[in-house]
C-alpha cells in the first residue's frame, strides 16, 4: 500500500513527541532491511546534513547610529571592506573579502589568512571586532569618521544571508598538466597525482531531494548551528540530472539562498577558511529535514554513495579555459574509499567537506525534532527544479 | 646523553644502509631508525635517533655527502579545537601521517610518522596544523 503524508499530519506527530526521524544514512540501512514502502510508511522525517566552504555567504550588519550621526560610506571590519552602499549604518560583510593589507597571490601561493569569512567567524564567536568607517558627510548626516570596536551583541541587527550555499553535487577535481596548481579545490599535483572532492555525499541535503519536492522558499533549516530559512533557490542554480547512456547518475546543480540570524548561531558551525593560492571563504554548517510525504521521495532520499555520482574535471587546463567536458563520472563510494581510476590511472583521493561534521548535523536536527522543538515548514514557493530546463550562459563580451 | 633527533632528506644519488653503516662505525654512534621513506625512484626522508659523542662530526659527514639535515626541535601538532575532520589534508601528507579512517571519515594524526615537511600546515584550510617548538 502506497503512503500519503501531509505536512500537518507530521507535525501533529513531531509535537507529540511521536515522530519517526532518521538521518539519511539511517534510511539508507532501513531500506536495505525493510524495503523502501514499508521504510517510507515508518519513516516521518530524514534528516540531511552538510559542512564545507561555501562561497557566496555573507551578512548584512545594521550597527546602530553614531552620536552626531553618520552616514557611512566606506566601511571595514578588522582591515576588511564590507559594502555599504545599501543604507546610513548597514553594510553587507562577504565572505572572500580579503583583508586590506593582505598579499594576495604577489608571493605566490598566498595565504589568505584573513578575510570576511574569518570577521564573521569572529563575530559569532564574540570577539571584538574594529569597526572603522568614513563618510562625507551631509547636513542630516555630519560625521565622518568613525573607529570603535564592536562585538555581535553590539550592533542591532546582524543577518546571515548566503546567495550560494548547499551545492547540489560538484566536481572532483584532478590536474593534468605538469605543475602544482592551487585552486578552491585545495592543492592539486601535476599528472593526477590526487584528486579532491567537495560534497557529503549521501547525506547532502540536495543530492537527497533533487527534484524540489520538498525543499522551497520558506523551508526552515539548520544553519549555523542555529534556526535559518530557505530565502530562494540560490545564485548559478541549475538543476538537472547526470544521465549517462540512459542510466541516472543522480542530480547536478542546484543550489540554496539561505538566510536566518547570526546571533543565535555558533561558531562551530560558521568557520573562517582559507585556501593556499586561492582566498579566503567560510565554512557552513547546513542540515536541512526532508518530510517523506511519499514513497516517491523516499526513494530519493534514500539514495546511497554507490548511485551518486561526481564529475571528473581537470582544474589545470579545462576548468580554468571554460573548457566543457569532463573526464567521467566516479561514485561517491570510490570518493570516499579513497582511490578512484580516471583515465586508467588510480588515484588518491581526498574531501574537503566534513563527513564527521556533516553526520553531526544530520544527528542535532534530528534531535531537535525529535525533542518537538523543530517543525517542518510548507515551502510557500516551489524552487525551480530539472525538469524546468534551466541552463547556464557565460558573460558576453564585446 | 639524550638522543637527537634529526630528519635527513636525500636525493637517489645516495643509498642508506652504507651511510647509517658509517654512522655508527666510524663516529661510534648509536643509530635508532624512527622512520625511513626510502624509494630508489624517487626523494628519500628518515628520522633517526642517534646518541654519541661525536654526533656532530656525523652529522657533519651526511651535510658533505648532500643530505640535508635538520634537527628535529620542532614538532607538528594538531589544533583539535580548529581541525574540522574535512581530510584535506590527508591529499598532501607524504607519509600517511594524517589520513582517514573508514567508515568514519574521521581524521587521524600520527605524529611518529610526521616527516616535518609543512605541506599540511601551508594547505589545512583551517590553520589546524601548528609548528611547536
Ligand atoms: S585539513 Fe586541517 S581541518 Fe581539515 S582534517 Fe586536516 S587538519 Fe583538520
Ligand atoms: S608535516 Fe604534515 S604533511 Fe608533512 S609529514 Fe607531517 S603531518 Fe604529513
Amino acid at each position: 500500500m502506497s503512503v500519503e503524508k501531509t505536512y500537518a499530519e507530521i507535525n501533529t506527530k513531531i509535537k507529540a513527541g511521536k515522530a519517526i526521524v532518521v538521518t539519511a544514512e539511517e534510511l539508507i540501512t532501513l531500506v536495505e532491511e525493510k524495503g523502501l514502502t514499508k521504510a517510507a510508511q515508518e519513516v516521518d522525517v530524514v534528516t540531511t546534513g552538510t559542512f564545507a566552504p561555501m562561497c557566496s555567504s555573507g551578512a548584512f550588519l545594521s550597527f546602530g547610529h553614531t552620536k552626531p550621526r553618520m552616514k557611512m560610506q566606506k566601511v571595514w571590519l578588522n582591515g576588511v571592506a564590507a559594502y555599504t552602499g545599501i543604507a546610513a549604518v548597514d553594510a553587507y560583510i562577504g565572505a572572500t573579502e580579503m583583508h586590506e593589507d593582505d598579499p594576495l597571490n604577489s608571493n605566490y601561493p598566498g595565504e589568505f589568512r584573513y578575510g570576511g569569512g574569518h570577521v564573521i567567524a569572529d563575530l559569532v564567536a564574540r570577539k571584538p571586532v574594529k569597526l572603522k568607517a568614513l563618510a562625507y558627510g551631509t547636513d542630516c548626516y555630519p560625521r565622518r569618521n568613525l573607529e570603535t570596536t564592536i562585538t555581535l551583541d553590539d550592533i542591532n541587527e546582524a543577518i546571515l544571508f548566503n546567495p550560494r550555499n548547499a551545492y547540489q553535487n560538484y566536481n572532483c577535481a584532478v590536474n593534468l598538466t605538469d605543475c602544482t596548481i592551487y585552486t578552491y579545490m585545495g592543492m592539486i599535483k601535476p599528472h593526477m597525482g590526487n584528486a579532491n572532492y567537495s560534497t557529503a555525499g549521501q547525506l547532502s541535503p540536495l543530492l537527497k531531494d533533487p527534484h524540489f519536492k520538498t525543499i522551497g522558499v520558506g523551508t526552515k533549516i539548520f544553519l549555523g548551528g542555529g534556526i535559518g530559512y530557505v530565502a530562494w533557490n540560490g545564485t548559478q542554480h541549475f538543476p538537472s540530472m547526470i544521465d549517462v547512456e540512459g542510466k541516472e547518475l543522480g542530480s547536478a546543480g542546484g543550489t540554496l539562498a539561505v538566510t536566518g540570524d547570526l546571533k543565535q548561531m555558533n561558531p562551530r558551525w560558521l568557520v573562517g577558511t582559507s585556501y593556499l593560492g586561492y582566498g579566503a571563504t567560510l565554512s557552513v554548517g547546513i542540515g536541512i529535514p526532508i518530510p517523506i510525504l511519499n514513497e516517491e521521495i523516499a526513494r530519493y532520499a534514500a539514495k546511497k554513495d554507490e548511485e551518486l555520482f561526481a564529475p571528473v574535471v581537470d582544474y589545470g587546463e579545462a576548468y580554468p579555459s571554460f573548457t566543457p567536458g569532463n573526464l567521467g563520472y566516479v561514485s561517491y563510494a570510490d570518493l570516499k574509499s579513497g582511490k578512484i581510476t580516471v583515465n586508467g590511472k588510480e588515484i588518491s583521493t581526498a574531501p574537503l567537506s566534513s563527513m564527521p561534521r556533516a553526520r553531526e548535523i544530520a544527528a542535532t536536527l534530528k534531535g531537535w525534532i525529535q525533542k518537538g522543538e523543530f517543525q517542518l515548514t510548507e515551502p510557500v514557493k516551489t524552487l525551480p527544479s530539472p525538469a524546468d530546463g534551466f541552463t547556464a550562459h557565460s558573460i558576453k563580451e564585446d | 646523553m639524550s638522543p637527537k633527533r634529526i630528519v635527513l632528506r636525500f636525493g637517489t644519488d645516495i643509498s642508506v644502509k652504507p651511510i647509517v653503516y658509517r654512522l655508527v662505525k666510524d663516529y661510534d654512534l648509536v643509530v635508532n631508525i624512527v622512520k625511513a621513506d626510502v624509494n630508489p625512484q624517487k626523494e628519500g626522508t628518515m628520522i633517526l635517533e642517534v646518541t654519541g659523542d661525536q654526533s656532530e662530526d656525523g652529522l657533519n659527514y651526511l651535510r658533505n655527502l648532500g643530505v640535508l639535515v635538520q634537527n628535529l626541535t620542532q614538532e607538528i601538532v594538531r589544533n583539535d579545537e580548529k581541525c574540522v575532520m574535512c581530510g584535506a589534508c590527508t591529499g598532501v601528507c607524504p607519509t600517511g601521517a594524517l589520513y582517514m579512517e573508514r567508515p568514519s571519515m574521521e581524521v587521524r594524526f600520527d605524529g611518529d610518522q610526521c616527516v616535518f615537511c609543512q605541506l599540511c600546515v601551508k594547505v589545512c584550510p583551517m590553520w589546524a596544523m601548528e609548528v611547536r617548538l
